[in-house]
């Protein structure tokens, strides 16, 4: 038990401390790098708690893909360089007032959670699924996503579909001009079509249209 | 109190029980991978340190550790250290789940498979930290290459898991193995076993793949700036992973630890022998490629992963799932 309270603590208080770090290193490629220790300490927290799949899970999306890209979009935009412009704007604080309206209702939101952890026994008893201790929680998220939730789980799959071909659409581009490689026109190319002997008279050269 | 310590103490037994074999093989399979190597081109490869130049990657271990390691001054230091030490933690880190037989594995959990797939794809970020931090443009370009690259196998890898997922009904990877007594899963499901062969390729920067490292275009991609014992890391990193992926390999579709068929002169074989013979085999494969294929150009890579590999998994799993559906062959519990 000693051992497990302490794991506990140094991943909580490694996720703790990175996602402060997240919000106040100057550097935005460190930033990211701080997001990634805080999913993967949280991940462990997951694991932690036995939740092994949703932890995994947690890894491969959001570790694994996620914030690859960010990084990626991140680095491209060589945001190192200015450093901290948020407090340094010529504008002053303007943006201020937004940020402040984002906080609070992220605030609200974590104080209704909260509160919501008092009324949790009575939830789990009134909810028709019952935990079997037994199975692996993989099975059992398997066995309650594929059954009691299959419309609400088909409904994000198409949520996300369109966001995809949304995100398609919008930055998709048909460019005039452009040459492309045809695998099939080239290997089907023969030596009739492409070669072609050419009596050149003299001083007059040949003209080539291609 | 002394019971926790003789936990701990037995633990880190087994971890180097595991992690020096782990390493010496690698520096093996460094001779190994340059001696196919230079046989497909008629060469003689590495023969004059020790017998056949067995210990030529000793020699080269020692010549790492006493250069001087170069950190270049406008790169960024923690991150620029940081990076080679990532690569080599995750790639032997992903051995603690590795069966080598029924009861040889350092931990047997039940998400085995979820743990090496999210070993393998964390891997990417050493490489981007040590193109990042290097702070020099060959280096940035190779990772920004890597991080594609490896970011779009691993799609596909992640679908052809799924395929013998749907096989087995467990993500444990003994149940893995286990499941594949009456046949290998590389015969029912061979297209698979390509697609992977090559996403593998793609996955560790192997030739005809390794366009982070393209030393024609990019110098030594990623790698450029890195000097003595920290390329060293790097590179032993790579290998540990190259095995890492063989073996994911061998576990997935070769059967593991199973001999071919129940013989008796099959079974004087020790199970952890058979799952090395399937590594080594997978990994003399891995090398043929390296000496045979000429390098991908990019935007063919990516049309490969995408345009080919994903949506041919994709209608495999589609397939293997209404077979097993169909003839009720699905397994459940």
């Amino acid at each position: 038990m000693i051992a497990h309270t302490i794991f506990f603590y140094t991943f909580s208080l490694i996720a703790v401390f990175s996602s402060i770090m997240v919000i106040v290193s100057k550097n935005t490629v460190h930033s990211v790098f701080f997001l990634i220790l805080d999913f993967i300490s949280v991940s462990c927290l997951f694991i932690m708690i036995g939740a092994e799949f949703l932890g995994m899970i947690m890894l491969i999306v959001y570790v694994g893909a996620v914030a690859v890209l960010f990084l990626f979009v991140v680095m491209m935009l060589n945001v190192a360089q200015q450093k901290n412009q948020w407090f340094e704007s010529r504008t002053g604080y303007s943006h201020m007032p937004i940020g402040l309206i984002v906080g609070l209702v992220i605030l609200f939101e974590l104080i209704i959670v909260v509160g919501g952890w008092k009324y949790k026994p009575n939830l789990i008893s009134s909810s028709s699924i019952n935990i079997n201790q037994e199975v692996t929680n993989t099975h059992s998220i398997g066995n309650v996503l594929y059954t009691d939730y299959i419309h609400l789980f088909q409904l994000s799959g198409i949520i996300l579909l369109v966001a995809m071909i949304g995100a398609i659409v919008l930055t998709f581009r048909k460019r005039s001009g452009i040459k492309r490689q045809s695998y099939t026109k080239q290997i089907s190319r023969e030596r009739l079509e492409s070669v072609q002997l050419v009596e050149v008279k003299t001083n007059e050269g040949v003209k080539i249209d291609d | 109190m002394f019971e926790y310590l003789n936990i701990i103490f037995s633990e880190i037994y087994k971890i180097l029980y595991l992690l020096i074999p782990i390493l010496v093989s690698v520096a093996m399979i460094v001779w190994l991978d340059r001696r196919v190597w230079a046989l497909v081109q008629k060469r003689r490869g590495p023969n004059v340190v020790g017998p056949f130049g067995l210990l030529q990657s000793l020699a080269d271990a020692l010549k790492y550790i006493f250069k001087e390691i170069i950190i270049p001054a406008s790169a960024n230091k923690t991150i620029f250290v940081l990076a080679p030490i990532i690569t080599m933690t995750l790639a032997l880190a992903a051995w603690a789940v590795i069966p080598f037989s029924e009861n040889f594995v350092l931990s047997n959990i039940n998400v085995g498979i979820l743990y090496l797939f999210a070993i393998s794809s964390l891997g990417v970020y050493g490489i981007i930290m040590g193109g990042w931090a290097s702070n020099s443009k060959y280096p940035f370009l190779g990772s920004i290459r890597s991080a594609a690259q490896m970011v779009s196998y691993e799609v596909s890898i992640g679908i052809i898991i799924i395929n013998v997922l749907l096989c087995v009904g467990s993500l444990n990877l003994s149940d893995i193995v286990l499941a594949q007594k009456k046949i290998w899963f590389v015969i029912p499901l061979f297209p698979m076993f390509i697609i992977f062969f090559i996403s593998a390729l793609a996955e560790t920067n192997r030739p005809p793949f390794d366009l982070p490292e393209a030393e024609a275009e990019l110098v030594a991609g990623y790698q450029t700036e890195y000097s003595g014992m920290m390329y060293a890391m790097f590179w032993l990193g790579e290998y540990a992973n190259i095995l890492l992926m063989c073996a994911i390999g061998s576990i997935l579709f070769l059967g593991g630890w199973l001999p071919p068929t129940e013989m008796y002169l099959f079974d004087l074989i020790p199970s952890p022998l058979w799952m090395i013979l399937k590594i080594l085999f997978l990994f003399i494969l891995f090398s043929l490629v390296k000496a045979i294929v000429p390098r991908y150009r990019y935007d063919q890579l990516m049309k490969l992963g995408w345009k080919i590999f994903l949506p041919l998994s994709l209608t495999w799993v589609i397939i293997t799932a209404s077979y097993l559906y169909y003839f009720d062959l699905l397994p459940t519990n």
